[in-house]
Formats: structure tokens, sequence, C-alpha cells
């Protein structure tokens, strides 16, 4: 939007335009935020991959960075957070999505105003907090109540936790999905006798789907970059996992990449070794995942924005 | 909303699917609260855990082994004097962007870049942030490890996306019609921008500005990544002392395996680090409010 400009004030110009590239700059901080971020992961992966082979760390299914014998294979910590993604998954996905469906289609205006900053809240506790949660309350609680061998530290307590904090962002994103679903599809199922349940199951959801598989894609983008509640309460095992034995996935100790990059960064090490570049190498393959998922959900987002316009 | 027909059809039809509409609701409602209402139980144990705890003596002490004599000053000063200097470098740099891209920048390519780049660096996980820090500020730039310097910047970094965000729907909302009327009576471009729009919009930047410092006051994970100790007996002195916060000396804690430290000390500093958290958030809430009553 450009306005039509009457100053023939030299000075106030020469001000105006200098003010002008200011705020570009600023602008522009952003875009060498994300050049710095890869920038700064590569230069150190690339140090780390000259003493390491690629295909060793990317297909290797040991991780020991410090321990004999030395491994830097990223599979078991990429297995940690798949255990964690799908724990995670399980418990904010269906009510993330329960949640928008009763923000847009069941809730009044006095109770949406009451519940929607509530939900914020969940996003809003430090996870540090949610993690010290889930190791001192979660974990006996669950060992009490249910008849399971649980470990300590375990992925299961840690996986809730983190599903619980990213309900918001799935039941925010999805609910803004619905309610820009157009309100003559609901008053036409309406017309044909259906029940609320039918309108919003086989309407809202379906009208609304690409904004909700958005939501599901970034909430998983945070839990799979969730640090330190998995740090503090899922342990500190690197193992494979095998996906067809839910016990062994979730009751027992695991290591996400997040808590491996924590433990290299709280230890002694550093100096030039493989063992403190490792971080960088994780750290690039965390961004990379994050970063893909991030770009999918915002392009999904962006093609439901253009059908109801 | 179905008309009634009084007769249930013999077939139970209408029943089933009536039934199955308030199960269904109910169901909906108890999905919305179940995360809610986790929190709450979770918070009031925590709460009740650190009665006791969170005494003057705490809140005054340094850190100690001892979990009767451990106190949270250092990392409580840490926490608000990183959150002040993460506020002076946000707060005009993220202004500024906001300033550029809902004034003067027109629809192109680069804006648009620009604006999905600001979208994609919000959902870069934090622990990330916190390598940047330690190769940027900490390597390159030699501003040692664990300095409030350092870590005012990296986690002013993590938050700044989230700062322009706000600040745009802020300046967004600011009629065109007032822009108008300055254009109208002669005023520069610039002139608009500091006469009108911003004064217009700073509530909402503010609110917005704060409720990411509270976000900023909780993490973590950059602040281990930069090495940032976990325990410092002393009060910073300078910007390149070295500091903790208080979410860092929590995890500390928390692998503390006395009962003492883990239902006692880290409770209270817990509910200390949410209390704060709580203060920074009903101060954004207050301005907002204000300034909704004012509109």
């Amino acid at each position: 939007m450009s306005q039509p400009d009457f100053s023939h004030d030299g000075i106030r110009t020469a001000r105006g335009t200098a003010f002008r590239y200011l705020f570009m700059l600023c602008a522009l901080l952003s875009i060498l935020t994300t050049v710095a971020i890869i920038l700064t992961l590569l230069i150190d992966a690339v140090d780390f991959f000259a003493q390491v082979s690629l295909v060793d760390f990317l297909t290797g299914t040991r991780w020991s960075p410090t321990n004999e014998p030395i491994a830097f294979g990223v599979l078991p910590l990429i297995s940690g957070t798949l255990v964690i993604t799908i724990g995670s998954a399980l418990v904010a996905l269906p009510i993330g999505l329960l949640t928008a469906i009763y923000l847009s289609e069941y809730a009044s205006d006095r109770q949406r105003a009451y519940l929607k900053p509530a939900l914020e809240v969940l996003a809003g506790v430090p996870t540090v907090v949610y993690g010290y949660f889930a190791l001192v309350y979660v974990t006996p609680a669950i060992d009490t109540i249910l008849p399971v061998d649980l470990s300590t530290f375990n992925a299961l307590s840690a996986s809730i936790m983190v599903g619980i904090m990213i309900i918001p962002m799935v039941s925010s994103i999805s609910e803004d999905a619905m309610s820009a679903v157009p309100d003559s599809l609901r008053q036409a199922s309406y017309g044909l006798g259906a029940t609320k349940f039918t309108v919003s199951t086989s309407v809202v959801v379906p009208a609304a789907l690409s904004g909700i598989f958005s939501s599901f894609i970034l909430a998983l983008s945070r839990a799979i970059g969730e640090t330190m509640i998995v740090a503090i309460a899922a342990g500190q095992t690197p193992r494979m996992i095998d996906l067809t034995d839910p016990a062994g996935m979730f009751l027992d100790s695991i290591q996400p990449m997040t808590s491996a990059m924590v433990q290299i960064g709280t230890g002694d090490i550093v100096g030039q070794g493989p063992a403190y570049k490792s971080l960088f190498a994780v750290g690039l393959t965390l961004f990379v995942i994050t970063f893909v998922m991030n770009l999918i959900s915002e392009l999904v987002a962006s093609r439901y924005r253009e059908v109801y316009r | 909303m179905a008309a009634d027909t009084g007769e249930t059809p013999a077939d139970g039809f209408g029943r089933v699917s009536r039934t199955k509409d308030v199960a269904f609701r109910l169901l909906a409602l108890a999905a919305t609260l179940v995360g809610i209402v986790s929190l709450a139980a979770l918070l009031l144990n925590v709460a009740v855990d650190a009665v006791g705890w969170l005494d003057w003596q705490f809140l005054t002490n340094p850190p100690h082994p001892n979990p009767y004599e451990a106190g949270f000053l250092p990392a409580l000063v840490g926490s608000i004097a990183i959150m002040l200097m993460i506020a002076l470098v946000t707060f005009p740099l993220g202004v500024g962007a906001a300033v550029y891209l809902e004034e003067y920048a027109d629809d192109g390519y680069l804006t648009r870049f620009i604006q999905l780049n600001i979208a994609n660096l919000a959902g870069v996980p934090s622990v990330v942030y916190g390598l940047l820090g330690l190769g940027l500020f900490v390597g390159l730039f030699n501003i040692g490890y664990g300095t409030i310097l350092a870590a005012a910047f990296t986690v002013a970094l993590l938050i700044l996306p989230i700062v322009i965000i706000s600040a745009q729907e802020a300046i967004r909302a600011v009629p065109d019609s007032q822009r108008q009327a300055s254009y109208g009576m002669g005023a520069t471009k610039w002139q608009t921008i500091r006469n009108v729009v911003l004064p217009r919009a700073m509530p909402g930047i503010m609110t917005g500005t704060i409720l990411a410092l509270g976000r900023a006051i909780g993490e973590t994970a950059p602040l281990i990544m930069i090495a940032a100790p976990t325990t410092v007996f002393g009060l910073p002195n300078s910007f390149f002392s070295k500091v903790s916060a208080m979410p860092l000396q929590i995890y500390n804690w928390a692998s503390y395996p006395q009962t003492e430290f883990q239902y006692g000390v880290v409770a209270a500093g817990v509910v200390t680090l949410l209390v704060v958290l709580l203060t920074i958030n009903s101060i954004a809430i207050i301005i907002r409010n204000r300034y909704q009553q004012r509109t």
C-alpha cells in the first residue's frame, strides 16, 4: 500500500527513508536468524561427519557418545523421539479434536470465553514444570493405579505430559478451521434432519480436514522438539524400539534426540571431539525434521484458507 | 434444532441418534476439561507440597546441598535480569520488523518469504536455538559460556518471532481511516507511524511482548545448551556474570534423589516460578483490558 507523500522537506524525507531501511533491517534479521541457525548447525555437523561417517550416523543402531565402545548411531534416539511422538499423539490428537468440536459446535459464547484461555494455560506452563510433574506425581500415580511394572524414568508419563501440553495447539488451530466452515453447510444438514453429532462429524470435520491435519502436524512437530519434559522424566537409555511391543516401548526408560542433546550439553564434554560435535549433528537432524513438518503444516493450512474465501 | 415430532418412530431411529448426540456432547465436554482438570490437580499437588518450604528464607538464600537451607535467590534474580535484557533487545527489534512488514513492505516475494520464515522460526525447537546461541554468541562473538548476555541474546532470538507476530496483529488492528486522516493533514509516513499508528497499537504490542517474556522466563533448554550453570551461589553483578535461572535450578534440583528436594524444595521453586509467570501474564492482561475498555 503506497501513500502519497506530500512532504517536500528534504530532511524529513531523508529521515523517513532512514527509518524505512532501519525497519527493513529488523525484518531481515529474521532471515538472518534462519541462516545463522543453519550455518551454526552445518559447520559443526560437517566437522562431526569428518570424524564419523554419515552412513554410520544415519543407520547405526547404537548411541554411546562417551562410553566405550563409542558409537554414534542416531536411530535409537529417533526411536525414542518416535515413542514420545506416538504417545503424545494418542493423548493430544483425539482430545484436541474433540475439544475443537466442542468449542466450535457446542459451547456457548460464555463457555468459550472461559474455556479458551484455560486451555491456553496448558501451553503456557514452563516445560520444566511439566517434566517435574511427570517425574514426581504422574509416574508414582500410574504405578499405584495400573498393575504394571513402571520404571522411575519412563516414556509413558513423559508422553502423557507432552500430550497435555500440545492439546491447545491442536484444539485452537482445528477450531479456527471449523469456525471457517460456512454456516450454510451446517444449515443444509440440519434441514435434512441431522443431529448435531452428525453435523459435527459428517459435515464440519470433513470440511475442516486440511486445517485439522495442519494442526496435527504442527502439534507433533512441537512434541518432537520438546526437550525438558523428556530430559527430566523419560530417562537416558538410548535404545531401539519394537513397535509390536507397546509395553516395552512405554514402560521403560528411553532417550529421545532432545534428551540426548541435553545430556551432552550438561556433561563436561568440551573441545573438538566427536562426542561434543555430535550435539550439532543431532541438532541438525532435529531441525530438519521439525522444519519440514512445519513447512508441510503451513502449506496445508494455506490451502484450506483459500477454499472458503 | 431437529423438530420434535412427539412420537418416537417404532424402529427407534430417532432415539438412537438423540442418545448418540447427547453422549457425544458429553464426551467432547469431557475431552475439553480433561487437560484443564489434570493440570489443576497437579498444580494443587505442588502447591500443597510447597507449603512449609516456600518461605522468606527460601527466597533469600543461595542454593545449598542441605534442603532445609537451600534457597532460590540467585536463580530468581538471574531470571529477572535475563528477562529485562530480553525485553530491551526484543521490543525494538520486534516492533521494527512488524512496522516494516505492516506499513512499508509491499506484497511481493520478499515479504511473503519473510512472513513464512517468521512463522517457521516460531516452530523451531528451543533446544536448537540453544545450539545457535552456543555457536554464535558463545563461539563466534565470544561472550562467554552461560553469561547474562549470552543467555538473553539466545532466548531473545527464540521469542522474537512471537513478538513480531503479535506486534503485527496490533498494528493491523489500527483503522486505516486514522492513517488517511494523518496523511490528509500533510504528515509523512514516518510521522504517521510515530504519531498515529504506534501510539494506537502500543497496548497490543505491550501485551504481546509481555506474554512472550512469560514464555522466555520458562525456557530451560537453550540455557542448558549455552552452558549456563545450573547452580549459582552469588548474585549476578555484570552483563558477563555467569547466571542461573529459575527453570535451570528446578531442573538441577529435580535430579536430587532426596524426598526433601523432590517433594519440598523443588515444589517451592516451581510455585515461585509459576507465581512470577502469573504476575507477568496478569500485567499483560490488565494492559489489554484497560485498552479494550477505552475503545
